[in-house]
């Protein structure tokens, strides 16, 4: 549990968000042409890291706004918050 | 065994104040090789070391626990046991766990406290008994005994529960299994790790593995806190580090890891002899011997490895209590800790080979894996001897996500995950 600064509305509880999980995964561009690996790839493999993750979320009980964080999954310790389609920071 | 456990043993060492019992298990320093390691010296690690020596005749084998025997999920759940799962593959799986649950004490020569005191689960609305009753059919197609209780019945099981119909999630009913119920958390690691050692398995803590080191297709060794270890089979049961471990050997898992909270009251007289789980408003409850009600929480919603959890979810989980034990409004809780645990996209473990030769996975279990301990040691025991899973737990492989033969027990597994 812990305090999440909002790009849109400012620091608020984290119980107000939900997480989409790791950001950054690219939908793929032909879908039809797929193999099932690559769907497997897409849509379950994940790196599930340990230290600093990239992740997507989702104010849900507030702006109902997504955008993208950068979090330690180790301590909870948030490194920065941007918007969707903004370049990630290197951290 | 060196030190067999028995009324004369007891009686036998009460003589010199107890102070000749041997160890249980060593402490040995690892050798340069071994036939195969097991990362992880959990249950689920103990187990599947313990039923390759026994099973499969390899004694020349190791286990690798970076903390302490039992010292991660192991020591974390709240000890439930039951097998009434919807799907066949999952009830295959879980009441071949059960079936050995049944002898565990004996075969072990220690007593795991295992106790069939029965697990109901409640249902709160139309829906829930729908799929209740649907689940109860399943169960019994498959040999899994099963019944379905009325509000009243439920009562009459259990007379603290508040069947009152005025309450936010009413009691409409509920499952029982009977065979179903608890063990001791601790003494199944602890017995494990015993008989292991008694067949010549080393187990070595605090070694933790820093890398997997393959020669293409083929693992060759680990690098450890204690050194490099060659070996030309690895079985990595980790947990909610399943991903870590998977990360060393450039594997991706389709895993994401957790927080679990579970907490425990101050200890009373005895008041509910039972275990009564409740999907829609997610709490459970149970009272260990020692008195304490022993309640499980939800998972906190994002990826953390913190081991702790967050308050709004045991804030969650004690409202729901509450309401449906209103006598326990004045108890207080005296411990509360968190656990990682890896859950997968359906809710099924994995009990797997990998597309790396010798690297096999057992992971997955997510919420509810020390049930299945017993039966997932020994059907991974059977895949990394064999090279080949089990029939039990074919359809437990990592290729059904490429393949969509998914295990889906999202929501059909009797609690929410």
């Amino acid at each position: 549990m812990f305090i999440i600064n909002c790009p849109y509305c400012g620091e608020r509880d984290q119980s107000e968000f939900s997480c989409g999980g790791e950001a950054h995964i690219v939908r793929p561009k032909q879908p039809t042409e797929l193999s099932d690996d690559e769907w497997a790839e897409y849509l379950f493999m994940r790196k599930n890291i340990k230290g600093v993750q990239f992740e997507r979320w989702n104010h849900a009980h507030g702006c109902r706004k997504w955008f993208n964080m950068v979090r330690d999954t180790s301590n909870d310790k948030i490194h920065a918050v941007y918007k969707m389609g903004e370049k990630p920071p290197v951290i | 065994m060196k030190n067999k456990y028995s009324i004369f043993s007891l009686i036998k060492n009460a003589f010199s104040q107890h102070e000749n019992w041997k160890q249980a298990w060593g402490s040995p320093e690892p050798k340069k090789e071994y036939d195969a390691v097991i990362v992880g010296g959990g249950g689920h690690g103990l187990a599947t070391a313990y039923y390759l020596a026994k099973k499969h005749n390899m004694k020349n084998i190791a286990v690798l626990e970076k903390g302490w025997i039992g010292g991660g999920n192991t020591g974390r759940n709240t000890t439930i046991i039951r097998s009434n799962y919807l799907w066949d593959a999952s009830a295959g799986l879980y009441d071949h766990a059960l079936k050995i649950w049944e002898n565990l004490s004996q075969e072990l020569n220690y007593n795991i406290m295992f106790s069939q005191r029965g697990v109901m689960n409640l249902a709160h609305n139309l829906q829930d008994v729908r799929d209740l009753k649907r689940r109860t059919h399943a169960n019994r197609l498959n040999g899994i005994d099963a019944v379905w209780l009325d509000t009243k019945q439920v009562k009459e099981f259990c007379p603290i529960i508040n069947t009152s119909p005025d309450i936010r999630y009413p009691v409409l009913g509920g499952t029982l299994q009977r065979r179903a119920g608890t063990a001791r958390h601790d003494a199944v690691a602890w017995g494990y790790a015993r008989g292991a050692d008694a067949m010549g398995v080393d187990i070595i803590q605090n070694c933790e593995v820093k890398g997997i080191k393959r020669n293409g297709d083929q693992v060759e060794g680990l690098e450890t806190t204690k050194g490099f270890i060659k070996t030309k089979k690895i079985g990595v049961v980790a947990a909610g580090h399943s991903s870590v471990i998977a990360n060393m050997a450039g594997l991706k898992l389709p895993l994401e890891s957790k927080p679990l909270q579970a907490l425990v009251s101050e200890p009373v007289k005895p008041i509910i002899d039972t275990v009564v789980m409740s999907n829609a408003v997610h709490a459970y409850v149970s009272q260990s011997d020692k008195g304490e009600l022993v309640i499980g929480a939800g998972t906190d919603a994002y990826i953390s490895y913190t081991q702790r959890g967050s308050h709004d979810v045991v804030e969650g989980t004690l409202k729901a209590i509450l309401e449906l034990y209103p006598i326990f409004s004045r108890m207080k809780m005296l411990r509360q800790w968190g656990g990682i645990v890896d859950i997968c996209p359906d809710a099924s473990p994995i009990i797997s080979k990998t597309n790396i030769k010798g690297l096999y996975f057992n992971c997955g279990w997510g919420t509810g894996g020390f049930k299945a301990t017993p039966g997932s040691g020994d059907l991974f025991a059977h895949t990394i001897a064999n090279d080949e899973p089990h029939k039990l737990n074919a359809a437990f492989n990592l290729n059904r996500f490429v393949s969509g033969d998914l295990v889906d027990e999202h929501g059909a597994a009797a609690v929410a995950h």
